[in-house]
């Protein structure tokens, strides 16, 4: 029908400043998020060039990806990255930009912050150099990650220079059955499509299924559209994003709230909006997965066995899979359950909000880690960490074994001096499994929370629904 | 930014699908690195290229001497995935690569490269595949790439042309800062700003 639209077209005709007729549109951007170590390179840029940011007020800070996570860190803890968080600090000081440094109480992931601070908010434009930027669509804002020479250019102009991406829509039909989060849903979509269905598109998740998950499970899924070849993916705003971001630090209040959920409510496609692509999916025949290659697609369910690539037709499939089973040291055909951990991250912005804490904590109480196995939980923010503390997690978890830590990027990518030992084998609930990510010569498993806490138990990947 | 007009080189063929940004610039070695700095193109591929202690793995197609000078990458699909790290791009310049052929890349990955003047071409993977094995067998595995005619040579003479965006064609041939392209719209934009300050005042308050 003539007139309707998807949420992200409402959101993108919104924020055209102008159109050129090769197609190509300038678009303003009313979020930016600038973290410590893709933005080095882009403040340098500015300074040669002699510009300042042109708006400071639509401009923000962070810390994340390269601080320790040691309990009592400072700036300092980790020498090899103490120049990139100095130059952040020293970059935020001279350019006028609200930051959040290392030990205040608003330092955490780019992606758990923004949210949390309603710094991000429904229908507004939001960009990072950092590729997880995908996440903030769970609140229904268009949110996308950027490279350095994009932060200069939005750091000097406020706006990017796009062509409109194509629509997809993903229905998640049906009720996934117990022991099935969030994270499962994403895994599966990617598996069962690929890393690169994504690729050109913006993606809204939608259906039964995501209506039903609370606001943060909407960001985890939101978080891997990246890994499922899409620059950005978004959920339609609802009464629970409005309760999500009501009375945050930054969210509009008074008659300005009143206002601005208002049109907020209209944050959601029209009945009869067109996409270019959509996809189906069943929930309710998803069981608990973990990947067991190098890419995130390579995904099996907890009960299954680890491809036998001799059954494999294409030749160049086969040889991805010889060298990811080779990579990853498992036996073709053998069931994944039972292979031995040595590390267990519970973190990263796919998985360290406290719902996700709270979900590995009722695996954990009153368990053991096992033996050999080094198991930390590092919250993606320090308010996610104080407010697990309140609850308790915290004396949960180390009771258990496990590391309780300052927030931050961590194991998720070894910025900082959180590496899985060369040689061994993590479990972990982030986002990529690509070869080496967590450190040199490492394998890592991609789950939820809860599976990652069963497999601190038990030392060995297990299906969390027998615990 | 730099220009790319035309480029005869040596063409390296690493045909593995998801090839990530993280493998070309790896954490270790760009906690504190400008763009401009050698060791990434030192470091490019340093997991792949090097063993722990440092040692040359010779196998890696780039440590193989007759792909040490490559300047150009042959492909699989999906390149470029992962981390929005730009220094994936600069990594690869460093090194001398200034052209990846491949069936398809990751965006944003696939952004960075326009940004800094390194050509990504996009090929249906049949074509992709028959380029790099007959680059692996040819003599010599050049190739000469020509932005101004879209078309690569290939080692046997034969020419298979290429499409990339006319303005983003035009940007490379030219060498130019799409920043100062984006600026020209100051005068937009401050009466977009004007509008949504009436609209949306909560976005700009603090």
């Amino acid at each position: 029908m003539a007139g309707q639209k998807t949420l992200f077209e409402k959101i993108w005709d919104k924020h055209v400043v102008a159109t050129f007729s090769d197609g190509r549109t300038l678009i303003h951007i009313d979020r930016h998020v600038v973290q410590e170590v893709t933005s080095f390179v882009a403040f340098q840029s500015l300074r040669k060039r002699n510009f300042s940011v042109r708006n400071r007020e639509l401009t923000f800070g962070v810390i994340d990806h390269s601080v320790s996570t040691t309990p009592g860190r400072t700036a300092s803890t980790f020498e090899p990255t103490r120049g990139r968080i100095e130059a952040m600090q020293q970059n935020c000081r001279d350019f006028g930009i609200q930051f959040f440094d290392v030990n205040d109480p608003e330092q955490g992931i780019v992606h758990v912050v923004a949210p949390e601070f309603g710094i991000a908010l429904p229908g507004c434009t939001v960009v990072c150099a950092d590729s997880h930027t995908a996440t903030i669509g769970g609140i229904g804002a268009w949110a996308w990650g950027i490279g350095t020479t994009q932060v200069f250019q939005t750091l000097a102009s406020q706006m990017q220079m796009l062509r409109k991406p194509k629509t997809m829509r993903v229905n998640f039909h049906g009720t996934p059955g117990f022991g099935v989060f969030a994270k499962d849903l994403i895994l599966y979509l990617i598996g069962t499509h690929g890393t690169a269905a994504g690729t050109g598109y913006v993606v809204e998740y939608a259906g039964s299924a995501i209506r039903n998950l609370p606001v943060e499970g909407r960001m985890t899924i939101c978080n891997m559209s990246v890994e499922f070849g899409a620059r950005s993916g978004l959920v339609a705003v609802d009464e629970a994003t409005l309760q999500y971001l009501e009375g945050r630090r930054f969210a509009p209040k008074g008659k300005d709230w009143d206002q601005a959920a208002a049109s907020w409510r209209n944050m959601r496609s029209d009945g009869e909006a067109k996409f270019d692509r959509e996809i189906d999916v069943d929930c309710s025949t998803i069981r608990p997965l973990v990947t067991w290659g190098t890419t995130p697609q390579d995904v099996i369910a907890i009960d299954e066995s680890v491809p036998e690539p001799s059954s494999i037709a294409d030749p160049e499939r086969r040889k991805a899979v010889e060298r990811a089973l080779s990579y990853m040291n498992l036996r073709p055909g053998k069931p994944i359950a039972g292979t031995p951990i040595n590390v267990a991250f519970i973190g990263s912005c796919t998985n360290s909000r406290l719902s996700d804490l709270e979900e590995a904590a009722k695996i954990v109480r009153g368990r053991k880690v096992a033996e050999g196995v080094q198991a930390l939980v590092v919250p993606g923010s320090t308010q996610v960490k104080l407010a697990a503390e309140a609850k308790g997690l915290d004396k949960i978890f180390q009771a258990a074994g496990f590391e309780w830590r300052e927030s931050g990027c961590s194991m998720c990518l070894a910025y900082n001096d959180d590496a899985v030992p060369p040689g061994t084998r993590s479990i972990s609930t982030a986002n990529r499994n690509f070869e080496n990510r967590q450190g040199p010569d490492t394998r890592t498993h991609l789950a939820s929370p809860a599976m990652v806490a069963a497999a601190a138990i038990a030392g060995c990947i297990t299906d969390v629904r027998k615990l | 930014m730099q220009k790319f007009t035309i480029l005869r080189g040596v063409a390296a063929p690493l045909m593995m699908a998801n090839v990530d940004t993280g493998a070309m610039a790896d954490s270790r070695w760009t906690k504190n690195v400008k763009n401009t700095d050698d060791v990434l193109g030192e470091k490019l591929f340093a997991c792949w290229r090097y063993e722990l202690d440092g040692a040359e793995k010779p196998d890696f197609v780039l440590n193989q001497p007759r792909y040490r000078k490559s300047q150009v990458l042959i492909a699989g699909e999906n390149f470029g995935c992962g981390s929005s790290r730009e220094s994936a791009v600069w990594a690869l310049m460093k090194f001398g690569i200034k052209c990846v052929i491949a069936p398809s890349f990751g965006d944003i990955f696939f952004e960075n490269c326009f940004q800094n003047g390194l050509l990504p071409i996009k090929l249906p993977e049949p074509e992709v595949e028959a380029i790099a094995s007959q680059v692996a067998t040819a003599a010599t595995p050049e190739l000469t790439v020509d932005l101004g005619q879209c078309r690569v040579v290939l080692p046997d003479g034969k020419a298979v042309a290429f499409s990339v965006n006319a303005e983003r064609r035009t940007a490379l041939l030219e060498g130019l800062d799409e920043l100062d392209q984006i600026m020209r719209y100051e005068e937009q934009l401050q009466n977009f700003q004007q509008r949504d300050r009436a609209e949306r005042p909560w976005l700009y308050a603090r």
